[in-house]
């Protein structure tokens, strides 16, 4: 895994875009969704307030955290649930391992968790000889795929239903060629059902966790998580410190953004609330910081903090749309996750805030109000001023410096890039610009603005 | 110790102390006493449940009668709906065993207009997963239990205790496969929600 040679995201994009048809339709699927969660959010007037609200509720939280923290540990606690605490991807690994290995427990069942893809856990047990099962039907998909998910809410949006049906048929034995979403998801249903049966141990990801009552909240359409936790013996709930909401009542401000948000349903099939645990059982809930508190002391990016995992950043974002989910080459792909990921390694994912094109669209569909937008362009300052940037467009920046700093340069530099473009524009249009790129440059005028003043006065004169 | 080292190093980095927002303005701006049987009927209906309005019990048995044919496993948490096992009577056995299930049928006291969800806590379930591993789920609730936003369900939840409830909002449903619809991912292929009046 580490050992694969990091492709930056406009090297991973241009790949992408090889296949324009499949660009043009992976495009029109996210703004189908989008334009499905702008009809789920025009139907209430009261969705700004409640967009507002939502956002003044995790300041709350942001401002109080630790004392959240201990709140919501001390409720869990006395409800009967086992709290451990992770400081780092490795640690949250290692307790997961470590629970099931004391229980002699080599199969797990998984619903959908971002933060066990940030962690990598996957792979960490496969080395440690666990078997996972990823149980959302299009994190299943991608998993058969060997591929990680390229959208936080829809895994495998990235891929077509004949593809879908040639790894059902290879890995679960469907009919050759059966490419109909009912038959497929029937083929899961039963292949899945196998599963949750015979599984000792569930993981889940945690949405919502309540510190007044100790309680945390799960959503799915499909039931998965619920099929896997009460079927466990163990229940492992896997959380990063900012999933902290302050009162239950919160909830019924979350639960109407959170879905509408992200596919314009006016809420989840199942919005689940995991208070004690079943007799008998099991219930253990990994916090986990993995750089979210250094995130939370970092001003200009702390309100990252606030997300709340929708997608509607990435469904809203021209770029992510005709770039894909793989582009971003980290477990929470676009606008939001290019405002994550540089916490947590700067220089790793230094090409991710520009990969964008600050519309805003973003910021303005966010239903928590974080500044997403604003975020980016701050990111790339940081990351230049840190000297992360990348080589070319560093060298380019210095030169753009070196040159506006010096007005005779300036229009002696303008001059020769007019001549250049006239009787030389292979010289700047060739596969070494990327400016070149699906761009043509316009016809470079014959003088410039400096030029045509001084004339102008000169004839005045 | 992590625990530790986390506290004091999100302590060290939160920020000042801002307030709560007030949830009053947000409450009544959507506390709705209007036809909320109707609103529950096409948004419910729209999100994939069947649901009908009903008498009594026995046009509720009419129904499931007519749907559900002698001889699957039915399992009723309901003491009026008494043709089948009661739900109550079963709760020592394994979860596992109820994986044949065709038909669980619960009560719920909390319904929501604006999105079609029922709130259900273990006590109406039961067994935890009994509303997920049957094939086909049917709860009954009575009109009056409906209100119209989720901020009125929470305040109506308050600060009841329980081990573990849930909002049910239809069958259970997939769209990861080219974004079309499936009903019936994992849990039931069906909700029939019977709203007695």
């Amino acid at each position: 895994m580490s050992n694969v040679i990091e492709k930056s995201h406009a090297e991973l994009a241009a790949a992408f875009n090889k296949d324009e048809p499949r660009v043009d339709w992976h495009d029109e699927t996210l703004w189908w969704v989008r334009a499905k969660r702008d009809i789920a959010a025009h139907k209430l007037p009261e969705w700004e307030l409640l967009r507002e609200t939502a956002s003044q509720i995790k300041n709350n939280v942001l401002s109080n955290l630790s004392e959240y923290l201990e709140l919501f540990e001390a409720n869990a606690i006395k409800n009967g649930v086992v709290v451990h605490w992770a400081a780092d991807a490795a640690e949250h690994n290692r307790i997961i391992h470590q629970l099931l290995q004391e229980r002699g427990i080599n199969r797990m069942v998984k619903s959908k968790s971002m933060l066990t893809e940030e962690c990598h856990l996957n792979e960490y047990l496969k080395d440690q000889g666990v078997d996972v099962i990823d149980s959302d039907l299009g994190e299943r998909i991608v998993q058969l795929a060997g591929e990680p998910p390229s959208h936080i809410v829809l895994p495998c949006i990235h891929k077509k239903k004949e593809e879908i049906g040639d790894i059902f048929h290879e890995h679960l034995g469907s009919a050759k060629g059966e490419s109909d979403p009912k038959i497929l998801t029937e083929t899961a249903r039963q292949h899945l059902r196998e599963v949750f049966l015979t599984r000792r141990a569930a993981l889940t990801g945690v949405n919502f966790a309540v510190a007044e009552t100790g309680e945390f909240v799960i959503c799915t359409n499909e039931g998965n998580a619920d099929m896997g936790a009460h079927l466990a013996e163990i229940h492992i709930a896997s959380m990063g410190i900012e999933k902290i909401i302050p009162a239950r009542k919160h909830l019924g401000v979350f639960l109407r953004l959170l879905t509408r948000s992200a596919t314009g349903q006016p809420i989840t099939t199942y919005s689940s609330h995991f208070k004690k645990p079943q007799q008998g059982r099991e219930v253990h809930i990994v916090i986990v910081d993995n750089g979210r508190s250094l995130q939370l002391g970092r001003e200009d990016f702390r309100n990252s903090l606030k997300c709340i995992r929708c997608g509607a950043c990435m469904n809203t974002c021209p770029v992510y749309r005709k770039s894909g989910g793989h582009s971003y080459h980290t477990a929470i792909a676009g606008p939001i996750g290019s405002i994550l990921a540089p916490n947590l390694d700067m220089k790793k994912y230094a090409d991710l805030p520009f990969a964008s094109t600050l519309c805003g669209s973003c910021s303005n569909v966010c239903p928590v109000k974080i500044d997403i937008h604003d975020q980016l362009y701050k990111w790339r300052q940081v990351i230049v001023k840190e000297g992360y940037s990348p080589t070319a467009k560093t060298i380019a920046m210095q030169a753009m410096a070196f040159t506006l700093s010096s007005p005779a340069l300036y229009r002696s530099g303008g001059k020769i890039a007019r001549l250049t473009f006239k009787y030389a524009p292979f010289a700047v249009n060739n596969q070494l610009n990327p400016w070149y790129k699906h761009r043509e440059m316009p016809k470079a005028p014959q003088e410039s603005f400096g030029e045509w003043y001084s004339k102008r006065k000169e004839g005045k004169n | 110790m992590s625990r530790e080292k986390i506290l004091a190093a999100v302590k060290a980095n939160q920020f000042d102390h801002a307030e709560l927002p007030d949830l009053e303005i947000l409450n009544s701006l959507t506390a709705s006493e209007g036809a909320l049987v109707q609103q529950y009927m096409a948004i419910a209906s729209a999100g994939g449940s069947f649901v009908y309005e009903v008498a009594n019990f026995e046009a509720i048995k009419t129904i499931l009668h007519k749907e559900f044919k002698p001889g699957v496993k039915i399992i009723s948490g309901i003491k009026e709906l008494d043709d089948y096992t009661f739900a109550g009577n079963v709760t020592d056995e394994l979860a596992h065993s109820f994986a044949d299930v065709e038909l669980t049928i619960l009560r719920s006291y909390l319904g929501v207009a604006e999105n079609g969800a029922l709130w259900l806590t273990e006590t109406q379930m039961n067994v935890r997963v009994l509303p997920f591993i049957s094939q086909h789920l049917a709860v009954v609730i009575s009109k009056d239990n409906l209100v119209s936003t989720m901020s009125q369900a929470y305040a109506k939840i308050g600060h009841t205790d329980y081990g573990y409830g849930a909002f049910i909002a239809g069958p259970s449903k997939t769209a990861d496969i080219e974004q079309s619809l499936v009903i019936g991912a994992h849990g039931p292929r069906s909700l029939s929600v019977f709203i007695l009046t």
